[in-house]
C-alpha cells in the first residue's frame, strides 16, 4: 500500500502528511481535523493514505475508512482543476437550482460527484451555503455566484479553464 | 497582550462606545459584508471606496466593515454616516455607484437619492420612533428618503440577538465591548453564583432556538447537578437545515455574543472547556469565530483566570465535515470525538454522559447569543415580549419567492402573515403564495388559509409544522405539493446516517413511493402506504431527524391531499 502512496504523491507531500499525523493523529478527537488537513494538502484521501495514517497513528484502518466514507467533505477520488458546487438547498430549489444542475449535466455530460474527462471540472451538488438571499447559488472554487440563470452559468464557467 | 481587569474592560467600553459612530468632523462608511454581501460584490465596493479615499486623499473618511445588515436581497449595502448628520443606507451598490456616492455624499455632503434605501441606522430605530423619526443631534439632509423606521422590514423587527448588526466590526472586540459586550460575563463571574445564574435563565423562559424548544435553564440545571469538574459546554453551529442561515449571520456579524453566552453557561454548570461545532460550508463564520476567540483570549476573557475572577474557561472551534445528521446532539458529540456521526439512543442524556461520556450541554448559536443580555437586563426584561409559553424573539431567515429576502428577528408569536406580507414585502411579482415551509426537512408547511397563525412552538405544531431553527421558505403555487414533499424526502434519504433501519430504509421506501407518484407509476394504495410507513418511522427511528423526516410528507398530505390524488388518478 505504501508503494501506491509513493507513486501518487511526491516525497515532500508525504513528509507533510507525516507531519500532520504527528500533530493530530495522537490527540483524542484529532482524526477528523487530521483528515481535513490531509485533504487540503493532497486534494483527496485515497486508501493508501488512509493506510499510512493507520500504520503511523495506530488508529484502526477501518475506523479511518468509516469516517472518510461517512462525511461528504472527504473524497477518495482525485479532484479536477475546478470544483463546481451547485446548491440544492430549499431556497435554491424554489428558485430553480435544479435547472442549473441539469444544464451543467447536459453541457459537460457529467453527473453529480463526477469529473469531466479533461480534468477541468469536478461537479457536485451541495446542500445550502447559507446564501439563500442570492438563490440560486453556484460556488466555483470557493467563489459564490448568486442569482445564477441557465444562461449565465455558461459564462461563469467559461472563466475557468 | 496583557490580560485585562474588569476596570480596564469598562474603560475600553467607555471609549469604544463613542467610536462606533463618527467623531466630530469624521465620516464613517460602513460596508456590510456577510457571506451574501461578499458574494454580491461587497468586496469590490470596499476596494472602490478605499481607492476613492486614497485617490482623493480624503482622510476624514473611515471605511468600516460589518457583518450582514439583514436585508440580503438588496445587497451590496453600505451606510454613510457623516458626523452631525443622519446616516444614509444605500442599496444594490456596485463599484460605479460607490464612487458616485463617495464623490457626492462623502466629499460634498449631497445624498445620492436614487441609490438610497433609508435614512438612519438599525441600532437607532427605537430612539428614532420615540423621537418622531429623527435622532437628536443629527441634521436631516434629505427627508424625501424614507426613515429606516418607515420600512416595515426594519420597523416590525425586535432586534436583540441581532442588535449589533450593521454597526460593529465583528473582528474588533472593542466594538462589541462598546455595545455592553462582556458585561453579562463580568456580572456572572464577579457577582453571581451558579444557582443565581440558573434561576435567571430558568425564569426568563428562554427555550432552545435550535428547534426543539427545550427550556435552556432546565438543560443547564441537569448538567450543573453532576458532581464533576470535567464538563463541557458545546455550541451547535452546524446549521444544516437547507434554507436557513440565521446562525451564520450571527456568527459572522456578532461572534463575541456567542462566546460570552458560552462563558456564562460554563460558570452556571461548572465547566471549563467549550467547543463550537461549526459546519465547514461556512468558512467566513469559522474564520470570524477563530479571530474572536483569539482576541477574547488576549483580553483575558478566555483562559485560566478570566478577568482575575479565578474562573477558567476556554473555547475551540471544531469544523464539521459535511453531515446533516451531526446537528443532532449525540451525533455531534461523536463527531467531535473523531468518529462517524451516528446518533445514539437517549438516555443517557448528554447532561449526564455527553462528550467523552462527561456531563455536557449543547446549545444553539441563537440561544447562547440571547444569554448575555438576559444576565445584564434580567429575566423580566427578556420575558416582556413573546407569548405565554414562549418568551423573547426568534430569528428567521426568510427566503424563496419573497420580495425581501433576509434575516429577521421578531417577537415570538408574530403572525406568519406579518412576516410574509409586511416584513417580506409580499410574494414576488408573477407568483402566488402556496405555502411557507418552516423547520426545513423536519418541518411542515402552512398554507394560505392559515396565514394568521402566530409563530410559536405550540401553535405551529397544532398546524402540523414546527418552529424549527428558523428557516422560513415561501413557495409559489407553480410547485406541486408532491414535488415539495419529494424534495425534502430525498434530502432526508441522502442525509440518513444509515444506522437505524427506519431512518435508512424507511426514507428510501418513502422516496420511492413519492417518485412513483411524480412519475405516474403510483398505485391506488400509494397514499395509504405512505401514511402507514410514516407512522412506523415516527415511532421507531432512532433520532429526532429520522422521526421527523416524514413531517413534510404528512403536512403536504394534510393540506394538499387532492394533489396527491390527482397525480395518482392521472396515471
Amino acid at each position: 500500500m505504501t508503494n501506491v502512496a509513493e507513486k501518487l504523491f511526491t516525497d515532500n507531500q508525504l513528509k507533510e502528511v507525516d507531519k500532520l499525523i504527528e500533530e493530530y493523529g495522537f490527540q483524542p478527537g484529532g482524526l477528523i481535523p487530521l483528515l481535513e488537513k490531509v485533504q487540503l494538502l493532497l486534494g483527496y484521501v485515497p486508501e493508501s493514505i488512509q493506510k499510512r495514517i493507520a500504520d503511523t497513528s495506530g488508529i484502526p484502518a477501518n475506523r479511518i475508512y468509516g469516517v472518510v466514507s461517512f462525511y461528504s467533505y472527504f473524497s477518495m477520488e482525485p479532484k479536477a482543476r475546478h470544483r463546481i458546487q451547485v446548491c440544492m438547498g430549499t431556497a435554491c430549489y424554489v428558485k430553480g437550482g435544479k435547472d442549473i444542475a441539469e444544464r451543467i449535466e447536459q453541457q459537460y455530460e457529467i453527473k453529480a460527484g463526477e469529473s469531466t474527462e479533461d480534468g477541468r471540472f469536478t461537479y457536485e451538488q451541495t446542500r445550502c451555503f447559507g446564501a439563500c438571499g442570492l438563490a440560486p447559488v453556484v460556488v466555483v472554487d470557493g467563489k459564490v455566484y448568486g442569482k445564477v440563470t441557465v444562461d449565465s452559468i455558461d459564462e461563469i464557467l467559461s472563466q475557468y479553464k | 497582550m496583557k490580560a485585562k481587569t474588569i476596570a480596564e474592560i469598562n474603560e475600553i467600553k467607555a471609549n469604544a462606545q463613542k467610536k462606533l459612530y463618527p467623531q466630530e468632523g469624521e465620516i464613517k462608511i460602513f460596508v456590510h459584508m456577510g457571506t451574501c454581501g461578499i458574494a454580491s460584490g461587497a468586496m469590490d465596493v470596499f476596494d472602490a471606496l478605499k481607492g476613492e479615499v486614497k485617490d482623493n486623499n480624503f482622510k476624514a473618511a473611515k471605511i468600516v466593515t460589518t457583518g450582514c445588515a439583514g436585508i440580503c436581497s438588496k445587497e451590496p449595502l453600505i451606510t454613510v454616516a457623516v458626523s452631525g448628520q443622519e446616516p444614509v443606507m444605500y442599496e444594490y451598490v456596485d463599484q460605479e455607484k460607490a464612487s458616485a456616492i463617495f464623490k457626492q455624499h462623502v466629499m460634498k455632503g449631497q445624498v445620492v437619492k436614487e441609490y438610497a434605501l433609508a435614512r438612519g441606522m438599525q441600532s437607532e430605530i427605537k430612539q428614532r420612533i420615540e423621537n418622531k423619526g429623527r435622532m437628536e443631534g443629527q441634521e436631516i439632509i434629505d427627508d424625501t428618503i424614507p426613515g429606516i423606521e418607515d420600512l416595515p422590514f426594519f420597523r416590525l423587527q425586535e432586534q436583540r440577538v441581532m442588535r449589533n448588526r450593521g454597526l460593529i466590526n465583528p473582528n474588533r472586540i472593542d466594538d462589541y465591548i462598546g455595545r455592553d459586550g462582556y458585561q453579562g460575563a463580568i456580572k456572572a463571574l464577579s457577582s453571581m453564583s451558579s444557582e443565581e445564574l440558573l434561576t435567571v435563565v430558568l425564569d426568563s423562559g428562554l427555550r432552545g432556538r435550535g428547534g426543539a424548544g427545550f427550556p435552556t435553564g432546565l438543560k443547564w440545571k441537569f448538567a450543573a447537578r453532576e458532581g464533576t469538574e470535567d464538563k463541557y459546554v458545546l455550541c451547535n453551529a452546524d446549521e444544516g437545515d437547507p434554507g436557513a442561515y440565521m446562525d451564520r449571520s450571527v456568527l459572522e456579524s456578532d461572534p463575541h455574543s456567542v462566546i460570552e453566552g458560552m462563558i456564562i453557561a460554563a460558570k452556571a454548570i461548572g465547566a471549563h472547556q467549550g467547543y463550537i461545532y461549526c459546519r465547514a460550508e461556512y468558512p467566513l463564520a469559522v474564520d470570524t469565530l477563530n479571530k474572536a476567540i483569539k482576541s477574547a483570549r488576549s483580553y483575558g476573557l478566555l483562559g485560566d483566570d478570566i478577568l482575575g475572577t479565578g474562573f477558567a474557561f476556554d473555547v475551540a472551534v471544531y469544523e464539521g465535515a459535511g453531515a446533516f445528521v451531526c446537528g443532532e446532539e449525540t451525533a455531534l458529540m461523536r463527531s467531535i470525538e473523531g468518529l462517524r456521526g451516528n446518533p445514539r439512543p437517549r438516555p443517557p442524556f448528554p447532561a449526564h454522559a455527553g462528550l467523552w461520556e462527561k456531563p455536557t450541554i449543547l446549545n444553539n448559536v441563537e440561544t447562547l447569543s440571547n444569554i448575555p443580555q438576559i444576565i445584564v437586563n434580567g429575566s423580566e426584561w427578556f420575558a416582556s415580549i413573546g407569548t405565554e409559553k414562549s418568551k423573547g424573539t426568534k430569528v428567521f431567515s426568510i427566503t424563496g419567492e419573497l420580495n425581501n429576502v433576509g434575516c429577521v428577528e421578531v417577537p415570538i408569536g408574530t403572525q406568519l402573515d406579518t412576516i410574509v406580507n409586511e416584513i417580506g414585502g409580499g410574494v414576488c411579482e408573477g407568483k402566488t403564495y402556496k405555502v411557507a415551509q418552516l423547520g426545513g426537512p423536519s418541518g411542515g408547511c402552512i398554507p394560505k388559509q392559515h396565514m394568521d397563525v402566530p409563530l410559536d412552538y405550540e401553535t405551529l405544531q397544532e398546524y402540523g409544522s414546527i418552529m424549527g431553527s428558523g428557516g422560513l421558505i415561501v413557495i409559489g403555487d407553480d410547485k406541486s405539493a408532491v414535488d415539495i414533499a419529494r424534495f425534502f424526502m430525498e434530502f432526508c434519504k441522502d442525509e440518513s446516517c444509515g444506522k437505524c433501519i427506519p431512518g435508512r430504509e424507511g426514507t428510501t421506501q418513502m422516496l420511492s413511493i413519492l417518485d412513483n407518484i411524480c412519475e405516474g407509476k403510483a398505485t391506488d394504495d400509494s397514499i395509504d402506504k405512505i401514511e402507514e410507513l410514516a407512522k412506523v418511522i415516527q415511532k421507531t427511528a432512532l433520532c429526532a431527524l429520522g422521526k421527523t423526516s416524514v413531517n413534510p410528507v404528512l403536512s403536504t398530505l394534510r393540506y394538499f391531499r387532492n394533489e396527491y390524488e390527482e397525480a395518482i388518478a392521472n396515471n
